[in-house]
């Protein structure tokens, strides 16, 4: 199986260069837009294409496709107490990503139980380390005081086996209490003013923060840029977050402006809402590939987040191969968005909002849940039948028996018995956690509600 | 013809009986339900004055054609011979019958059912020994086999098929079930009919009647040449063609004797056409088999009591906990409550009633589709059905072992019934309960309460912001166990059901 995959992954390697030579040996005389003939899903991954941002600031060459580690890929434990990362899988995963040009890697010290710092600074150390740029946050959620905050830098440079690193992020800001976490994690531990010299000192190349909150913290945060300099700062931006943003989030068309009026390149975090803005209803999937038919859903999405001139890189999770390449695809080279492009996705996002889903994109931050709920998982049941139309209102609904068995077995297989919403407590321990401000336990609850009358057959 | 007759309803008996048994959803039991219902011994328990006259009429007519088509264990039996006698045409000779070892068996058994000793009189009876060995040892196969099915289905998003957990719901059961089957098959592999003829209770009753059954096989001693191929064609043993005599009370009216004779001595005809009957008593002439047939008995016994000493071994639970994003908690497995009062499914009325009536055939187990029943392993009531929320709870859109239950130990019940019989009640244990333990809010036992019975109160009466714990309205408690199974506390819950002695109605 592994040989396989090396051999596929040489041939390809092989056919990409090949096709490479040759477009570079036609690209005198074809148009700029145009791509070779033949289906988009079946020709080679470009391996020369990418498109890469620089900023007169930063002084680096980006590619526009950022490789964020919090999705790495698993497998079960053989002592058969959970999960571990596939590492294996990790590292053709790097190996390919760079081969096709990318060369920007997002991890936190807290991501992927703990082991994603570990598992990509084993993939990338087999690498020039001046090959690509490494990201990595302060995630001191649970422990504020400075000597776990040191702790964690530290551990972030041994678990990522480098002596620099590229980009350092605050992690999560606005969660919590808004301003006084921040300023409890940040500013009285004096963590931020150690940082800032760690730049001084070139341990860290460029300082920025991740957001995810109300409109007044950012606006605090950003502020501070006079004082600070904040090299970059990363948000979440895509076309329904644009201007329908949910929970406490900002809209993510002011937070771009935001940045644009200070001139701070921008870091794309959910640019496909953990998958929401691929696994969307039948009638979008239609919609969109009808405009462009050779093209995935995701590469809509894509195309959105990094059109915007200010982007430095997209981040996206890619646990699998074909998401991968699919997203190298879309960004070798970047087609930006035309206006009616634009238009087009605000109409799509109008569309969308209307399914009554679950904001939850799958990040795990509520994870583990003391009380063993799987809570991605079930979030992500409901959501799959809101998309599908398996959440039927009444037992008068004409797909009303399909529906039910759908949900209730389709439940089973996707979340175990005794990891169900209905073992939820309501101790609320996870919300603090969910960047996205969903209330967790009141909808588990309502799930709950609704497989009992599913059950029941009262709907 | 007779026999092809005899041979396609016994087919088809069969294989209907074990689809009941094998079937989870328990969708066969609205079609083929009352298979299990026209079962001798669950006739009699339930009292089903229909069936028993029935078969009664049916044995005093045409003789045991009950233990030939009706009986799934003596049917049972026939396959087996069949492939056991693979190759050899005449595998069979008459021996007498064991009298003392059949009525001894019997009357023990009518003590035992007398005595509301369950467990004796499951072990004995032939329909029940069946549904064990069907549920315990084929029940599984099955399973496993939709869960193949279950798992291609999910990989082309298909829902035609769902997964379900097979799990051992009772190590004595499990082991006497198989212990049967080895029995059965060293039985009937060597001897066809042993079973049905030396311990079978209900084929002993059916004896007394069979004997004077109006249709009976008989030897025309004219025609007879006694050549002794019909006695060794016989898997019932019955057939003396020395002395042109057929028992009657063992004869199971297979027919096979019919064909095999070359004289056509033998026929199958009302009594009075027959030109001559046979008199005389039967010789008794000692064979190994009753050494066979007391080891049997014997090592039955000391099953029942192996049973009680042996316990299903629990797991140990590691716990590591720490906030770092993604990972599942481990779940620790849930331990059974002591419990004073065992629980029975509504609609048995009360323990007694389960116990005097239940034939400890499984179906109920089979087709309970929340893993609440599973067979008792106390020695009294060993194999009978008991109720545990450690898997699940007793939902309240769900009736099926009221539906399923041929013997009248568990009566029908409607959905509106359950929700107003008190089966048990929920009873608080403070040690457990997380808002006390962990300091976090909780209520999810009140939360899931089907009758409201249980309310959060603060714990600490002075301070009504203080965390809430559950009180119960024990008169409200129907004992459905959605508290017990849904208590976030393990390996102990906070809250369990104690079973009623007598089901009340509120």
């Amino acid at each position: 199986m592994k040989n396989q995959h090396i051999n596929r992954r040489d041939f390809l390697n092989i056919v990409g260069i090949t096709a490479a030579t040759t477009t570079a040996a036609l690209y005198g005389c074809a148009p700029k837009d145009q791509r070779g003939s033949g289906s988009k899903a079946s020709s080679p991954v470009p391996t020369d294409q990418m498109t890469y941002r620089t900023f007169p600031g930063l002084g680096d060459k980006v590619s526009l496709l950022g490789y964020g580690c919090m999705r790495w890929p698993t497998i079960p434990s053989p002592d058969g107490k959970g999960d571990l990362i596939d590492q294996d899988a990790v590292n053709e995963l790097v190996d390919y990503a760079i081969a096709h040009g990318v060369n920007y890697f997002d991890t936190s010290p807290v991501y992927v139980q703990g082991w994603s710092e570990k598992a990509t600074g084993i993939a990338l150390s087999r690498h020039p380390r001046d090959s690509y740029y490494l990201a990595t946050k302060l995630s001191n959620f649970s422990n504020y005081t400075r000597e776990n905050s040191m702790a964690m830098y530290r551990r972030s440079f041994s678990e990522l086996q480098t002596d620099y690193l590229d980009y350092y992020l605050l992690h999560s800001i606005g969660g919590g209490q808004g301003m006084k976490t921040f300023n409890d994690r940040y500013v009285d531990n004096g963590m931020l003013d150690f940082l800032m010299k760690e730049r001084e000192a070139g341990r860290i190349r460029h300082l920025g923060w991740s957001f995810h909150g109300t409109s007044d913290v950012f606006d605090e945060v950003l502020a501070m840029h006079d004082t600070v300099h904040w090299d970059f700062v990363q948000i979440q931006l895509n076309y329904v977050d644009w201007r329908h943003a949910t929970g406490r989030n900002v809209n993510a068309e002011y937070l771009y402006q935001e940045l644009e009026k200070r001139n701070i390149p921008a870091i794309i975090m959910e640019p496909l809402l953990g998958g929401r803005l691929s696994n969307v209803p039948q009638h979008i999937v239609t919609r969109l590939k009808q405009r462009r038919p050779e093209d995935s859903v995701a590469s809509w999405a894509f195309r959105f987040a990094g059109s915007p001139e200010l982007v430095l890189t997209a981040l996206s999770g890619m646990t699998y191969m074909e998401h991968l390449q699919d997203n190298i695809r879309t960004y070798s080279p970047l087609i930006p968005l035309t206006d009616e492009d634009k238009d087009f996705l605000e109409e799509t996002a109008q569309l969308m909002i209307k399914y009554p889903t679950i904001p939850c994109n799958d990040c795990k931050y509520c994870m583990p849940c003391p009380y063993a709920i799987d809570i991605p998982a079930v979030l992500l049941h409901y959501n799959k039948c809101v998309n599908e139309g398996n959440v039927p209102k009444s037992r008068t609904d004409e797909n009303y028996r399909e529906a039910r068995r759908a949900f209730l077995v389709g439940y089973d297989r996707s979340v175990p018995k005794l990891r169900q919403a209905d073992h939820c407590v309501g101790c609320d321990q996870c919300n603090e956690h969910c960047p996205q401000a969903i209330d967790i336990p009141k909808e588990l609850r309502r799930i709950d509600q609704f497989v009992e009358q599913l059950k029941q057959e009262t709907l | 013809m007779l026999r092809k007759i005899r041979l396609i309803a016994a087919t088809l008996c069969f294989v209907l009986i074990t689809l009941l048994f094998l079937d989870f959803t328990g969708t066969l039991h609205g079609w083929f339900g009352w298979l299990a219902k026209i079962q001798f011994l669950p006739a009699v328990l339930a009292l089903n004055v229909g069936v028993v006259l029935f078969l009664v009429l049916l044995t005093l007519a045409f003789g045991r054609v009950y233990c030939s088509v009706i009986c799934p264990l003596g049917v049972f039996q026939d396959v087996i011979a069949r492939i056991g006698r693979r190759g050899k045409k005449l595998p069979y000779s008459y021996s007498p019958a064991l009298s003392w070892l059949r009525y001894g068996v019997l009357f023990v058994f009518v003590l035992a059912l007398v005595a509301g000793v369950g467990s004796l009189v499951a072990l004995l009876a032939p329909y029940s020994a069946y549904g064990r060995i069907a549920n315990n040892l084929f029940q599984s196969l099955w399973m496993w086999g939709n869960n193949l099915f279950a798992y291609l289905a999910a990989r082309v998003e298909s829902y035609a098929f769902y997964e379900v957990d097979v799990w051992m719901k009772s190590l004595p059961t499990f082991l006497v079930a198989l212990a049967t089957l080895v029995v059965l098959v060293v039985l009937a592999w060597r001897n066809g009919r042993t079973y049905c003829n030396t311990i079978c209770p209900v084929g002993t009753v059916l004896g007394f009647i069979s004997r004077y059954s109006l249709y009976r096989v008989t030897i025309d001693t004219d025609k007879c040449n006694s050549c002794g191929l019909c006695a060794r064609q016989c898997k019932a043993a019955c057939i003396n063609s020395k002395e042109h005599k057929i028992d009657g009370s063992r004869c199971v009216a297979c027919m096979n004797c019919l064909d095999v004779c070359r004289k056509n001595a033998l026929t199958y005809a009302p009594v009075w056409k027959t030109k001559k009957q046979a008199t005389g008593t039967e010789k008794p002439e000692p064979e190994d088999k009753t050494n066979l047939s007391r080891r049997r008995a014997l090592s039955a016994t000391a099953l029942v009591v192996m049973g009680s000493a042996l316990k299903a071994q629990e797991k140990k639970g590691e716990e590591v906990i720490m906030k770092r994003d993604g990972g599942l908690a481990p779940i620790k497995e849930r331990k059974e409550q002591e419990k004073l009062t065992a629980i029975v499914p509504p609609g048995a009325l009360s323990i007694r009633n389960m116990r005097q009536h239940c034939t400890a055939c499984q179906l109920c187990i089979s087709v309970c589709p929340n893993h609440v029943l599973r067979p008792s392993g106390d020695l009294m009531t060993l194999m009978q059905p008991e109720m545990s929320y450690e898997r699940g709870y007793c939902r309240p859109e769900c009736t099926k072992c009221s539906e399923v239950c041929p013997a009248g130990a568990i009566k029908p019940i409607t959905k509106a019934d359950k929700s107003s019989v008190q089966i048990g009640h929920a009873v608080w244990v403070k040690a457990n309960c997380i808002p006390l333990t962990d300091g976090v809010e909780c209520g999810n036992c009140s939360r899931h309460c089907p009758t409201n019975a249980i309310e959060m109160v603060a714990s600490d009466a002075d301070n009504p912001k203080s965390l809430k714990i559950p009180v119960i309205n024990t008169e409200r408690c129907i004992g459905c166990g959605a508290c017990e199974h849904l208590c976030p506390s393990r390996p102990f819950t906070a809250i369990y059901v104690e079973g009623h002695e007598r089901h009340r109605v509120i």
